[in-house]
């Protein structure tokens, strides 16, 4: 009998062993993880910033992110995938002014616009307001959205850039990767992949509610690219040139992600 | 006498542990995100009763302008969050740890009373096996609420090439709602999750970092005189008996859902 109780003692003072053993191993494991999941935040949140390039003002491994997350995105990509449109009732009325960028500039004279095509080093074209307005007409009524978070249904019309590419013989300079976009001021600018800038409704809009385009929305043509957030929608588009780089972009030197695809 | 019983396997506890962070920082970066354009309230009959979020919130967070940075962690951190999810659900599915995760047809009712006897309203606690009713419904509610991030996420994230799952949240503006919801749907789980976590004590809390709960287990040493023959015919497990191995009930549970030995050497 005296045996039977010590066996039993023995038992309990083993599982006692057992527990603490095993405590200290996972809570050890715990507390090393955890601090290690702490340092690596420190780390990713201290990161320098990447090198200023085409894109800037990003902590380096969240650019890699942004990039690597891009290209994901970009194999579902399919200019098939139209951007939802409304009837025309449903277009604001009062359409949002967000930003101003690349429009302060007093010099500006819409008279004298000109459409600068850069087609190679020395070879630009020169279109004006009226010449694109003879092309084909392409309304549309759809969602604008801005990075923000807000969105509004509104209504533009313009050229398709894909006709627009067309009727100036562009073909060859679309077969490259990127088109840039700027002000006549330079002041602002956009980069944007040939398959957006290619897509059927992205249109270079001179109307908005069958209205020439107002001075704060960007007269007299400004770029409505509906597969994009609001912040590639370049208003009072002064050049157009193409490239097989990345070319700068206003928003993607802020920190911003360059794609900004919808 | 004290027993340590196996709970939590290391996939879930690894999962749980993993989620805690992840969703900290997809909720403080959506909020990054979400000042750019906070808009919405709860308001019924013109009263307003929350507005998302009051000034001193955003102050105390320093959450304004950074709607570039809330945006690349919210785009990073997506996929750790979606990947540890997708991980969790399979390893429930295939582990058959849902059979004690989802409700069953008693849940609802049960739940019911989980919660009169939190509320110290009733006093015998409800039928459970490892999770009781409300439990096996919130833990279940929050995977729905996880998937619901995701697909909602997705559809504000790439709402024309992802068209069909803008349409499927109901459009855009919805999708955005319903992302937005969920994040207070978080919070609030995690405030009640935290509560029933400190109410539950060490011994609950502990399971979830080391696998294992210690059980108080009465052990009635009877003082009996066993036979030092026995006719193995008559034993529960007569096979067993002649092999010489110890002699147990047959289990119910399944095989992949019975406590694991840690030390099979040590085992009484």
């Amino acid at each position: 009998m005296e045996k039977k109780t010590n066996s039993a003692e023995l038992r309990e003072l083993a599982t006692e062993k057992k527990i603490k053993r095993r405590n200290f191993i996972s809570f050890a494991t715990f507390f090393i993880g955890g601090g290690a999941a702490f340092g690596g935040w420190k780390w990713l949140y201290n990161s320098p910033e990447e090198t200023a390039g085409v894109t800037a003002g990003a902590r380096r491994p969240l650019r890699r992110a942004l990039n690597k997350t891009e290209l994901f995105f970009r194999r579902i990509f399919s200019n098939e995938h139209e951007v939802k449109t409304y009837p025309k009732e449903r277009a604001a009325k009062n359409v949002r002014v967000n930003s101003d960028i690349g429009m302060n500039n007093d010099n500006f004279n819409a008279e004298d616009w000109k459409l600068s095509v850069v087609k190679s080093r020395d070879n630009t074209l020169k279109v004006d307001i009226k010449e694109i307005r003879s092309l084909p007409k392409t309304e549309i009524v759809y969602d604008f959205k801005c990075v923000e978070g807000w969105d509004q249904i509104q209504h533009w019309a313009g050229v398709r850039f894909i006709d627009f590419i067309e009727h100036y013989q562009l073909l060859e300079q679309a077969g490259m990767e990127y088109v840039g976009m700027e002000t006549p001021d330079g002041a602002y600018y956009v980069g944007l992949d040939m398959e957006s800038a290619l897509h059927p409704q992205t249109i270079l809009a001179y109307e908005m509610n069958d209205q020439p385009i107002t001075d704060v929305h960007g007269a007299p043509l400004r770029l409505i690219v509906p597969v994009k957030y609001g912040i590639k929608n370049l208003k009072r588009i002064g050049s157009i040139s193409f490239s097989n780089q990345r070319p700068r972009d206003y928003w993607a030197e802020q920190g911003y992600d360059y794609y900004s695809g919808l | 006498m004290k027993v340590i019983h196996e709970k939590h396997p290391l996939a879930i506890r690894w999962t749980h542990w993993v989620n805690f962070p992840m969703l900290m920082i997809m909720i403080w970066s959506g909020l990054l995100i979400y000042w750019a354009n906070d808009v919405y309230s709860v308001t019924f009959f013109g009263y307003t009763f929350i507005h998302f979020f009051p000034e001193w919130f955003y102050q105390w967070l320093h959450v304004p302008q950074r709607l570039a940075e809330g945006m690349a962690f919210h785009f990073l951190f997506m996929w750790f969050f979606t990947l540890n999810g997708i991980f969790y659900v399979f390893y429930t599915l295939i582990s058959g740890e849902w059979r004690l995760l989802l409700p069953n047809r008693h849940s609802f009712r049960e739940a019911w009373q989980v919660l009169l006897h939190d509320l110290h309203i009733r006093k015998m606690i409800p039928p459970q096996k490892k999770y009781n009713a409300a439990q096996r419904i919130a833990y279940t509610a929050i995977i729905v609420m996880g998937f619901g991030s995701v697909i909602t996420g997705l559809a504000i994230y790439k709402p024309v090439q992802l068209y069909w799952l803008s349409w499927l949240c109901g459009g855009y503006h919805l999708a955005r709602i319903f992302h937005f919801a969920l994040t207070v749907g978080y919070v609030l789980f995690f405030m009640i999750h935290i509560v029933q976590v400190i109410l539950a004590g060490w011994n609950n809390f502990r399971a979830i970092v080391s696998g294992f709960e210690v059980r108080e287990v009465q052990v009635v040493i009877e003082h009996v005189e066993i036979p030092a023959i026995v006719n193995p015919e008559i034993l529960p497990n007569a096979k067993d008996a002649k092999k010489g191995k110890p002699i147990r009930q047959k289990s119910k549970i399944p095989a992949n859902l019975k406590p694991k030995k840690a030390d099979g050497k040590k085992d009484q």
